[in-house]
């Protein structure tokens, strides 16, 4: 839960810049945190897909610069020929002269949703989806278990699919290529239906979805507070995130529409009479990791305002770009949790590894 | 004395069906006490444990006629879920139904359901952990746990919330001997210390039969319910020591090994002075398949098979035994060359023909070694049974309808229209086999073929190993089932952590093993494994015995 706040903060304070240097460090924050503080469950693995995912963001949002982005600048790189679209589509140029502030600028921003996808695949990679689940409160506790064991599915359709492809072969055919699909993938849908419903049905008869005393009346009040508090909410988020806005607009917005979604959420949770076994504890640790997330986030924020050009890659005219004291402490204070948070505990292994697990530990 | 369940009047109907699956049965289960439900593949016993948690027709769909009472509430206004605090479910395949990672989080979960206090569900998790045995494995993940220990954890999961009734679906059929009597002493305990009503389905009677108080019995739609004894005296199934006791009309009918042996010693049977041979074995045959030292490691560090050797030689049945997780199927899938094969050598045929399957295109490797795997539908994809041979005609290059004449012999009858889906496990497995023999390969490899079977499906299948190996074909299959390897088996082998501990002839290894010694080996010694062996002895003393009264007499 922690982690995920930290991450958040770590996210906050990437989205307010385009300085390659403050980029680079979170970058590099965010890699040493996850590297010393993951587990060794197959969530943990899931880093390393996150950041070829950021490596795709940035080489589609080079190409899309291209192909019909706006060129400005005088260092020209390429030339290409332009190509004017017909009048449906007037004002979109195709190709057209490469500069480099352009693909520089195209390639930052593509760099900072690449690092903000990396900060949440670094809360995945920390914390168990699963325990995050623990700390939902009642009202979403259902949809939460939905999703949660739909992602959970995912191993196990590799499984499957493997069973099935190795099973193609004992039938002499080829496992490989198109002609193959509908004999692996029919199999693989009706085996994994067929333990969907197993699910369903051993989480039905264990008391899953119980409402003894479901309340009716409450209902509208419910979802008026949670909508509202949602909506002002976005108007916050929108308003600390953009210094351009009034100050009110901001963190007032931001805390009312929270403290209306708690209500509401609440007033939801009332009726369903869940516990929790072993809830996480919220320890130093914890304010620890929060605080570091929320310092950087803030050394940012605070950065934005009082000198909103250092934080932004100078491109017109293109300089070598100066960096933020303040801004970078405040990272540098988000890699503090890789060495003051305890070891993420090992899990005891016992028995003989069944294949199932081999094959999710490969995943 | 209150009743647990009642049924009165019921009827099903599921949907796509057009006969009901039960009809107007009336059944009570009374409180703390053990029924056990046996009948043929597909007869309804699962249809019927449904019934009596809810989850027929709330979950299935369908159409219920008549009452069920379920400590006092009524199925159809009670859903599942709201009969989870009084009724337990624990199912075939306990991964499937787990919804968390580690086993107290597991334990725990239908108490957070039910909303109680964290306080008493500590106490209730180490209860638990203690009634079951698996205190240690706390904080395991539950993929990890052996077959035994996750059945185990499966119904832990269900005990947490205290329910009154306990119902398990075949809980101990993909299960070794030794797992199998760790999770059947459970129940029993449970029957015995807490007084829950429990009510399993199972189709390895045998291993449940002596610690049931009722039996209900379901044959064509109909349900008797009876004491053990009453209802094994005509039951439909019936384990080896029954049989035994029909043949030799004991009275009362045994029920457990103890009981048989006390009878033998009593009434002892008329055999034949001469011990019977075990099942042919052809003398010095030639071999067919050698493996020199195989070797699977995994991804991970895990060695699955270390360094195995074997010879398999032709016109034998070799069964392949072991612990759940001791590396069977990695063995097979190794030797057939389809699977991972770290190190060691396989060849296939003798002298300048033989050849390494797993260097051999599939199509050109499945016409000299078959692999019939765990989950035999994985081979199945097509909408028709009659598509599906004609396909696999195509595949081996046979003549058209090879598949088809195949499957006849091996199980007769089946409408070439129906979806393989639709098909009985059995059916299932005989259209597999079909398939896979079509190409006409030397050797056939079977991984745990006899699940799902029942005593009728089983012997059919040894009939048809029997058949094949007569051909000259060799046939190595995997199982955990003792009846069954005692049945059809020339020659076992024993696995324990990847490497092969014991083998030799069938009546050597397992007669010599308290785990896997059949009911009849147990019952009067060591000569006789089957009960069709002892048939056959009486028969022959019968003869004997006229042979030199005729002699006396002129």
């Amino acid at each position: 839960m922690a982690w995920w706040g930290w991450a958040i903060g770590m996210a906050i304070a990437v989205s307010q810049t385009t300085n390659p240097l403050l980029l680079a460090l979170a970058l590099a924050v965010i890699t040493v945190v996850v590297v010393s503080r993951r587990g060794s469950s197959p969530w943990a693995r899931s880093f390393r897909l996150y950041l070829w995912l950021g490596v795709f963001i940035v080489v589609v949002r080079l190409v899309l610069h291209v192909l019909v982005g706006l060129k400005t600048g005088d260092h020209l790189v390429l030339s290409l020929p332009s190509v004017q679209l017909p009048s449906w589509a007037a004002g979109i140029t195709l190709f057209g002269d490469l500069t480099l502030e352009g693909l520089i600028g195209a390639a930052l921003l593509g760099l900072r949703l690449a690092i903000m996808v990396a900060a949440v695949g670094a809360a995945n990679a920390l914390a168990n989806p699963k325990r995050l689940l623990r700390a939902l409160p009642g009202a979403l506790h259902e949809i939460g278990s939905a999703v949660v064991v739909s992602v959970t599915v995912a191993p196990q359709l590799a499984d499957s699919v493997q069973r099935v492809r190795r099973a193609r072969e004992l039938r002499g055919a080829a496992s490989t290529g198109l002609r193959a699909i509908p004999a692996v993938a029919l199999p693989v849908l009706e085996d994994t239906l067929e333990r969907s419903l197993l699910l369903a049905a051993a989480m039905d008869s264990r008391g899953y979805g119980r409402h003894p005393h479901a309340p009716r009346g409450g209902d509208h009040i419910t979802s008026a507070l949670t909508l509202g508090g949602l909506l002002a909410a976005a108007v916050g988020i929108y308003g600390v995130l953009d210094a351009s806005t009034s100050a009110f607009l901001g963190a007032p917005a931001l805390i009312l529409g929270l403290a209306l979604s708690a209500l509401g959420l609440w007033r939801g949770g009332r009726g369903s009479r869940r516990t929790t076994y072993r809830p996480d504890p919220w320890r130093a640790a914890e304010w620890l990791t929060l605080s570091c997330g929320v310092a950087a986030a803030a050394a940012m924020l605070l950065t934005a305002r009082h000198s909103p050009e250092a934080i932004g890659m100078p491109l017109e005219p293109l300089a070598w770009p100066e960096l933020p004291m303040a801004a970078a402490a405040g990272l540098l204070v988000g890699a503090l949790p890789a060495w003051l948070t305890p070891q993420p505990p090992r899990p005891v292994r016992r028995g003989i590894p069944t294949r199932a697990g081999r094959v999710s530990a490969g995943v | 004395m209150s009743e647990a369940i009642i049924l009165d009047g019921v009827s099903i109907h599921l949907p796509d069906q057009e006969r009901a699956v039960l009809s107007e049965v009336s059944l009570s289960v009374p409180e703390g006490e053990l029924a056990l439900v046996v009948g043929r593949t597909g007869s309804g016993k699962s249809t019927l444990l449904g019934a009596m948690c809810g989850r027929v027709p709330h979950f299935t769909g369908g159409n219920l006629a008549g009452r069920v009472l379920v400590d006092g509430r009524d199925t159809r206004e009670h859903r599942p879920r709201d009969l989870a605090d009084v009724v337990g479910v624990v199912g075939q395949n306990p991964l499937a139904g787990f919804v968390t990672d580690t086993v107290d989080e597991e334990l725990a979960y239908a108490m957070e359901q039910l909303g109680l206090s964290p306080s008493v569900m500590r106490k209730r998790v180490e209860e638990t952990l203690d009634v079951l045995g698996i205190a240690d494995l706390r904080g395991a993940p539950l993929r990890e746990l052996s077959g035994g220990q996750q059945q185990r954890v499966a119904i832990g999961s269900v005990l947490t919330a205290h329910p009154r009734i306990l119902l398990l679906d075949e809980p101990t059929s993909a299960l070794d001997p030794t797992g199998a009597e760790e999770v059947l002493a459970t129940i029993t305990r449970l029957v015995h210390d807490l007084g829950v009503t429990v009510v399993v389905a199972e189709h390895r009677i045998e291993r449940v039969l002596h610690y049931a108080d009722l039996v209900i019995h379901i044959g064509d739609g109909q349900v008797d319910v009876g004491t053990p004894a009453e209802i094994m005296r005509s039951s439909q199934v019936a384990p080896p020591v029954v049989e035994l006791g029909r043949l030799a009309l004991w009275s009362p009918l045994p029920l457990s090994v103890r009981d048989a042996r006390r009878l033998a010693r009593t009434n002892p049977l008329p055999l034949a002075a001469v011990a019977p041979t075990a099942p042919a074995n052809l003398p010095q045959a030639a071999a067919i398949l050698q493996a020199e030292g195989v070797t699977v490691r995994y991804a991970g560090g895990l060695v699955a098979v270390a360094d195995v050797s074997l010879t398999l030689e032709r016109g034998s049945v070799t069964a392949l035994m072991g612990r759940n997780g001791c590396g069977k199927s990695s063995l097979l899938w190794a030797l057939q060359g389809t699977g991972t094969r770290s190190s060691g050598s396989v060849l296939i045929g003798t002298g300048p023909t033989s050849v390494d399957p797993a260097r051999l295109a599939p199509a050109e490797r499945r016409r000299r070694i078959g692999l019939v795997p765990q989950t035999a539908s994985d081979l199945l994809y097509l909408d028709s049974v009659g598509a599906e041979l004609a396909v696999a005609d195509r595949e081996s290059q046979a003549a058209a309808g090879t598949a088809a004449r195949l499957l006849n012999r091996l199980a007769p009858g089946i409408d070439e229209a129906q979806h393989p889906r639709d098909l009985s496990e059995g059916q299932q497995l005989a259209l597999v086999l079909a398939v896979q023999l079509c190409a006409g390969p030397e050797v056939i490899l079977l991984d745990e073929p006899t699940r799902g079977l029942d005593y009728a499906g089983k012997e059919a299948l040894a009939g048809v190993l029997h058949d094949l190996a007569e051909e000259g074909r060799s046939v190595l299959v995997s199982t955990h089932d003792v009846e069954f390897v005692a049945e059809c088996a020339d020659r076992v082998m024993v696995m324990a952590s990847g490497e092969i501990v014991a083998d030799g002839p069938t009546a050597q290894i397992v007669v010599s093993s308290p785990a896997y010694a059949p009911q009849v080996a147990k019952i009067l010694g060591g000569d006789y494994l089957t009960v069709a062996q002892v048939h056959e002895a009486i028969a022959l003393s019968v003869a004997q015995v006229r042979e030199s009264s005729t002699g006396a007499a002129p």
